[in-house]
């Protein structure tokens, strides 16, 4: 298995090291917990064949999702890829919108124009869901070149996962950003696997992203991507060296997906006891016995818990009464006014 | 007004919008500090300053995805791809980012930007920085598709695509850059969209664009003097938004149709517009519609060769004469 070391919080003895604080922690909980209830309602629905298309889950990667958005500040830009059901999530984007996209409804985040690949909403600055591998790492090098050309103190944040270390428009874009020092913070999500072939058998280095960074003068950056406190502090640096004018972040989150590729994958390429073995370092667990280590009460969580799944029960059952979308939404938003025309 | 190269009509294109607006910025290899390949940036650099003129690396991925996401977020980029060919190496931002995003993001992303580049045949440099691939963008729903023949065109479509608020792919061809034409004083906007009629005549529509519009205007010139025959000459100017109306009112007019076109010939601009008005005025058509085209080839490098599968003036009164049969 890759790089697990176990970051309690605080070095034995030293005592608990509580510098982020509860209601950040309450609020880094409550984050995975919703995306955790929601990405598994999406499976349940897909099972119902409510969901269609594909869909790409990020089950058990949830604390790399909340843990840099939570250290983001409003106006900052979040860059996902088709396994962006999380990362949407967690900039607040409400549950119904996403789970309506999933299914198709009016009510949806783009009225099923998108679907789950294309999440975008750009009020809580998610700037699009791209499902084509490193094409949005140079569009995050654009939306911070902006930042820098207006004086904006705003950062672009770009989530990928360890198989687009090896396509080129990663490459071009860290060492774009780089040479002009961009406020940009590139988040590779290594969950072992780049579609169904282990990442390792195809990649040069051991790690795919950070064992790259000095191609680029950037740090070497590897984090325990299922502690959302370690997660959410290497992306206050990341964000405070982008903010000052210091440039890019490569950061690579160890991490590991609980389910297949997509739906279509039940990933029985795994090695016997693999999953097993990453399920005991659940990110949701994880942060449970975290919470309970700094005092906070098992009632407290639970009514998280409560609350959480209450939330997505009401946002299920607001997308199945939800009606599909209208046929003249075929023809609208191809062209900036509006239509489609392409001749007179 | 001046005479001005189509080459220096770039950069006062390109400097007539920056000046009015400093949301625009411009990238690209070689642009600035050198002035660019063609030498059609030549003075931008030292005018606007390095941070709106931005020299990048051997990139076009990084040149077009920066350009998508600046203009996303506000700015109006013009992004320049050195040559036409290498949009081969960045298609994704042409085919899927640039033209599908505010489709699939139900309306909420914007796309304004302008990627201008090097395109066509007549430098001998062979068939990977030769082609005409303006059909390559053409075929693409939510992209828009530019490419002037005139320096005064040069500087209108522009303006006109640095103003739109959708992605537009600006062709330049590049056995243009040295040609010279009157270009009025101050400032100069165009319509998107808008095809010109070049040459009135009556007995035959000729449809061209870009180089094959000054070989059109010979041909129709020596039809006339030689053979008797009248051709109206038509500058599509826009493949899209296309201006069928122009083009179907020439035709309306002059009973025969022929396009003009460099790219090879499977699948060229010309047969949409055989296509349009097959559909929509086939009855007041006289004879059947014909297409002149450079062969289904790659394009080879040497000047005899090169020479000979272009549409030339020649080629072009050959087959208006023989198809009116005169």
């Amino acid at each position: 298995m890759a790089r697990m070391s176990d970051r309690a919080p605080g070095a034995a003895g030293s005592g608990l090291n509580d510098d982020i604080g509860e209601e950040k922690r309450l609020a880094l909980y409550r984050s995975q917990v919703v995306l955790r209830e929601a990405e598994q309602r999406a499976f349940d629905l897909f099972l119902q064949n409510l969901v269609k298309g594909t869909s790409h889950l990020s089950l058990g990667q949830e604390a790399v999702a909340a843990g840099f958005a939570e250290a983001m500040q409003k106006g900052d830009l979040s860059f996902c890829t088709y396994r962006g059901h999380a990362h949407t999530l967690a900039r607040g984007v409400p549950v119904e919108k996403v789970l309506g996209e999933l299914m198709q409804r009016d009510n949806g985040l783009m009225r099923g124009k998108g679907g789950s690949m294309h999440l975008t909403s750009e009020e809580h600055g998610v700037m699009g869901s791209y499902a084509i591998i490193g094409a949005h790492l140079p569009i995050a090098c654009g939306a911070a070149w902006r930042a820098q050309y207006k004086g904006h103190k705003d950062v672009s944040v770009c989530f990928f996962g360890d198989g687009t270390t090896n396509i080129g428009a990663f490459h071009e874009a860290l060492n774009f950003a780089a040479v002009w020092k961009l406020p940009v913070v590139f988040v590779c999500e290594n969950n072992l696997y780049m579609e169904y072939t282990p990442i390792a058998d195809v990649t040069a280095v051991q790690h795919p992203a950070a064992d790259r960074a000095s191609a680029y003068g950037l740090e070497r950056i590897v984090i325990d991507g299922n502690d959302a406190d370690v997660v959410y502090r290497e992306a206050q640096k990341a964000y405070a060296k982008a903010r000052a004018g210091n440039g890019p972040s490569l950061i690579e989150c160890m991490t590991y997906r609980h389910s297949g590729h997509s739906r279509a994958d039940p990933a029985k390429y795994r090695p016997e006891g693999e999953l097993e073995r990453w399920k005991l370092r659940d990110p949701i667990k994880i942060y449970r016995e975290r919470l309970l280590q700094f005092g906070v009460s098992e009632k407290t969580i639970a009514d998280i818990d409560a609350r959480v799944r209450k939330e997505v029960d009401d946002a299920t059952e607001a997308c199945k009464a939800a009606p599909m979308p209208p046929l003249d939404i075929l023809t609208t938003d191809v062209y900036a006014d509006g239509g489609w025309a392409w001749r007179n | 007004m001046a005479e001005l190269t189509y080459r220096d009509a770039v950069a006062r294109g390109i400097a007539q919008e920056m000046t009015r607006d400093p949301d625009v910025v411009f990238l690209g290899e070689d642009v600035g500090k050198a002035g660019g390949v063609f030498k059609a940036t030549v003075g931008l650099y030292e005018q606007f300053g390095p941070l709106r003129v931005r020299d990048t690396p051997i990139s076009e991925q990084a040149i077009l995805g920066a350009a998508m996401g600046a203009a996303m977020t506000g700015l109006k980029p013009i992004a320049e791809i050195m040559f036409s060919d290498f949009f081969a190496v960045c298609f994704d931002y042409i085919a899927n980012e640039f033209p599908k995003s505010r489709y699939m993001s139900n309306g909420q992303t914007k796309c304004p930007l302008v990627v201008r580049t090097g395109n066509g045949a007549g430098s001998r440099f062979g068939a990977q920085h030769s082609q005409s691939v303006e059909n390559w963008c053409m075929m693409i729903p939510g992209l828009k598709v530019v490419a002037p023949s005139t320096p005064r065109d040069v500087i209108g479509l522009m303006a006109a695509a640095v103003r739109d608020p959708d992605p537009v792919i600006f062709f330049e061809h590049k056995s243009l850059y040295a040609t010279k034409g009157e270009v009025p004083d101050g400032e100069i906007v165009d319509t998107l969209g808008t095809a010109k009629i070049v040459r009135p005549g009556k007995d035959a529509t000729i449809i061209a664009l870009a180089l094959m519009v000054p070989r059109a205007n010979e041909a129709a010139n020596r039809l006339k003097a030689e053979h008797g025959i009248d051709c109206e000459v038509v500058d599509v100017r826009s493949l899209v938004p296309l201006d069928t109306q122009t083009i179907l009112g020439s035709v309306a007019k002059t009973n025969r149709l022929f396009t003009v076109e460099e790219n090879p010939r499977l699948c060229g601009w010309g047969a949409e517009i055989v296509s349009i008005v097959a559909d929509e005025a086939f009855y007041d058509l006289d004879g059947p519609p014909v297409r002149i085209t450079t062969p289904h080839i790659p394009l080879p490098a040497a000047d005899i060769l090169e020479d000979i599968v272009l549409p030339t003036p020649d080629r072009i009164v050959e087959t208006v004469k023989r198809s009116l049969g005169s």
